[in-house]
C-alpha cells in the first residue's frame, strides 16, 4: 500500500481552491477598477450609453458581475473537487 | 395607520414566525449529546441553497436596503460602483475559508469561531480576547439593527416606536430562542428570497415610473452631470477611497465571525459548491438592484433629505399600497435575518466560549439546554431594553463593529488555516493591533479626513498582518502540524 504523501490530500485540494478564490478576486478587482476609472474618467459628454446606462458603469458593474458569476460557475464545476469532511472517510 | 401596507408585512412576520418554530421542532428530536451542535450550528447540515441564502441574508443588513440606497440617491452612480465591491463576498469567503475550515472545524469539534481559534492556538488570552470582541461589538451591532428595524416598522405603519420595537423583538426572539441556528438559517433562506423578489419588483416599478432608463439618466445629467460619473455628486468620491471598500465590505468579510461561522455549518462539498454560485448571483442581484433603485429614485422623488427614507418613500410612491407592503418586507427581512444571526452567535459565544470554557465545564446536558435557551432569551431582552432608549456608548461601539472585527479576526483565521508558523503570539498581537489601530485611525480620520484617501479599515488590516507575522516568527518559530500528529 502506498504510504500517505506529505499531509492530508484534502488539504492540497483546499489550498488550491483558496488560491483560485484569491485569483478570481484579483481579476474581479482589475475588471471593476479598469472599466470604472478607465472609461469613467472621461468628460460626461463623451459617455456612450448601453441599455440606457453610462458605458463605464455597464462594463464595470453589470457586465463585470455577469462575467464573474459565469467564471465562478465554471471554476466550481470544472476545477473544484469534492472531498469528504469527516475524519473516518479519509483513511486512504 | 396604513393598513394596506401593514397587512402584507404582518403576514410576512407570521410566516417567518411559523417557519422558525417549525424548523426548531426538528431540533427537539436530536439526541442530547448533539444538542449544542444542533442549537448553535444546525447540526452542520446546511444544504447549498440555505447556506448561500443565510450568508447573503446575514451579511445584507439595514445598510444594504436602506442606508446604502439612500446614499446612492445622494451620490449617484459612484455609490453603486462602491456597493458592487460586495459581489466578491459571494464567492471569496467560502473559497478562502473553504474546505480546510470545514475539515479542521470538524476535527477540532469546533462549534464557534472561538472554538476554532482555541483549538488552533491553544491559548486562553486568544479565547478571552476574541470572545470579548464578539460579545461587545456584535451586541452593539445587533442593537443598532434592532433600532433600525423598529424605526422602519414605525415609519411604514405609523405605530409608535415602542410598539414597533416590541412587535419586532418578540417575533425574532421567540423563533431564535426556540429554534436556534437551524431556525435562523431556514428563516434566512426565506428572507433572502423575499429580498431578491422585492428588489426586482421595486426596480421594475421605479424604471416604469421614471419613463425608462434613458429618460432617468438624462434627468440626472440635467440636474448634475456628476451623478453619472464614478466620482460622486460633488466629484470628491476618490478612487482610493472607493477601492478601500474591496477590503471593508469585500475580502475583509472573511474576518466577520457571523459569516465565518457559517463556513463550518454546511453539510458537504456539494453544498459548498452550490452555495458559491447561488451566493455570488444573489449578492450581485441584490446589491446592483437596490443601489440602482436609490439612484433612479432621485428624478422621480427629488428632495428627500433623510437617506433611510428613500426606499420606503419610493416604494409607496411607485407601487400600489399592497405591493409596496410586500416589497418593504425585503428590508424587514434583511434586518431580521441579520439580527437573528447575531443573536444566536452572541449567545453561542456566551454559552460555549465563556460558560462552558471557564465557568462550568462539567455542566450536564440539562443545564446546558436550560442555559442555552435562557441566555438567548436574556440577551434578546437586554437588547430590547437598551433599544428602548439607546445609550450613546452603544451607538459609538457599533461604528467599530464591522471594521474592528475584520481587523481583529482576518489574520488569526486565515493565517491560522494556511500558515504553519502562525501561533498564539502572532494571533494576540494581530488582534490587539487590528482593533486598537482601527479605533485610533477611525477617530483620527473623522476629524482630519481620510489618511492617504483610504477608508480607515485598510491600514489596520495591513498593520495586523505585520504584527501577526513578526510576533509569530520572533517569539517562537515552530511549525504547526495540521494533520494533528496522525499518519
Amino acid at each position: 500500500m502506498v504510504k500517505k504523501e506529505t499531509g492530508d490530500r484534502r488539504f492540497r485540494v483546499a489550498h488550491r481552491e483558496a488560491w483560485i478564490g484569491v485569483g478570481l478576486a484579483l481579476f474581479n478587482f482589475i475588471w471593476w477598477f479598469g472599466f470604472a476609472y478607465g472609461l469613467g474618467s472621461r468628460p460626461v459628454e463623451e459617455y456612450t450609453y448601453i441599455w440606457g446606462l453610462p458605458d463605464w458603469f455597464f462594463y464595470s458593474c453589470v457586465l463585470g458581475f455577469v462575467v464573474v458569476a459565469v467564471l465562478v460557475a465554471i471554476v466550481v464545476r470544472f476545477f473544484f473537487t469534492e472531498v469528504p469532511f469527516e475524519e473516518e472517510e479519509d483513511a486512504r | 395607520m396604513n393598513w394596506a401596507v401593514i397587512i402584507p408585512l404582518l403576514i410576512f412576520l407570521i410566516i417567518i414566525f411559523f417557519i422558525g418554530i417549525w424548523s426548531g421542532r426538528k431540533g427537539a428530536k436530536v439526541a442530547d449529546a448533539d444538542f449544542l451542535q444542533d442549537y448553535f450550528l444546525g447540526g452542520r447540515g446546511l444544504g447549498g441553497f440555505v447556506l448561500a441564502m443565510t450568508m447573503v441574508a446575514t451579511y445584507g443588513s439595514a445598510s444594504s436596503f436602506l442606508g446604502g440606497p439612500g446614499t446612492a440617491y445622494t451620490m449617484g452612480f459612484g455609490w453603486v460602483l462602491l456597493a458592487m465591491t460586495q459581489v466578491v463576498t459571494g464567492y471569496f469567503v467560502l473559497m478562502v475559508l473553504g474546505k480546510k475550515f470545514a475539515i479542521l472545524a470538524r476535527r477540532y469539534d469546533a462549534l464557534t469561531l472561538v472554538d476554532f481559534l482555541k483549538a488552533r492556538y491553544n491559548s486562553a488570552p486568544v479565547v478571552i480576547l476574541s470572545a470579548a470582541a464578539i460579545i461587545v461589538f456584535l451586541f452593539s451591532a445587533m442593537a443598532a439593527q434592532w433600532i433600525g428595524g423598529a424605526r422602519l416598522v414605525e415609519s411604514l405603519t405609523g405605530v409608535s416606536y415602542h410598539t414597533a420595537l416590541f412587535i419586532f423583538a418578540v417575533s425574532v426572539l421567540v423563533y431564535v430562542t426556540v429554534g436556534g441556528f437551524r431556525a435562523v438559517a431556514v428563516t434566512d433562506a426565506v428572507q433572502g428570497a423575499v429580498m431578491v423578489i422585492g428588489t426586482l419588483v421595486l426596480l421594475g416599478g421605479v424604471i416604469i415610473a421614471g419613463g425608462g432608463i434613458p429618460n432617468i439618466i438624462s434627468d440626472l445629467i440635467t440636474e448634475n452631470p456628476n451623478l453619472v460619473t464614478p466620482f460622486g455628486a460633488d466629484g470628491n468620491l476618490g478612487m482610493a477611497y472607493v477601492s478601500s471598500f474591496w477590503i471593508l465590505v469585500g475580502v475583509g468579510v472573511v474576518g466577520l465571525p457571523q459569516i465565518a461561522v457559517r463556513s463550518m455549518a454546511y453539510k458537504n462539498s456539494r453544498s459548498m459548491h452550490r452555495a458559491l454560485i447561488i451566493g455570488t448571483v444573489v449578492t450581485g442581484v441584490i446589491m446592483l438592484n437596490m443601489h440602482l433603485i436609490g439612484v433612479f429614485a432621485r428624478p422621480i422623488l427629488p428632495g428627500i433629505d433623510v437617506g433611510d427614507k428613500v426606499i420606503p418613500m419610493i416604494a409607496m410612491d411607485v407601487l400600489p399600497a399592497w405591493l409596496a407592503g410586500l416589497v418593504l418586507a425585503a428590508p424587514m427581512a434583511a434586518i431580521m435575518s441579520t439580527v437573528d444571526s447575531l443573536l444566536i452567535l452572541v449567545s453561542s459565544t456566551v454559552v460555549k466560549d465563556v460558560y462552558l470554557n471557564y465557568i462550568k465545564p462539567e455542566a450536564g446536558i440539562k443545564t446546558v439546554k436550560r442555559i442555552s435557551f435562557g441566555v438567548t432569551a436574556l440577551l434578546g431582552a437586554i437588547v430590547y431594553i437598551l433599544a428602548l432608549d439607546p445609550p450613546d456608548l452603544l451607538i459609538f461601539l457599533n461604528l467599530f463593529a464591522f471594521g474592528g472585527l475584520e481587523a481583529a479576526f482576518i489574520w488569526p483565521i486565515v493565517l491560522g488555516l494556511y500558515w504553519k508558523y502562525a501561533n498564539k503570539y502572532g494571533a494576540i498581537a494581530s488582534m490587539v493591533t487590528g482593533m486598537t489601530s482601527y479605533i485610533a485611525i477611525y477617530q483620527w480620520s473623522s476629524s482630519n479626513g481620510n489618511l492617504f484617501g483610504l477608508h480607515p479599515v485598510v491600514l489596520p488590516v495591513v498593520l495586523s498582518l505585520i504584527a501577526f507575522v513578526v510576533f509569530s516568527l520572533a517569539v517562537k518559530r515552530e511549525a504547526y502540524d495540521f494533520d494533528g500528529g496522525k499518519v
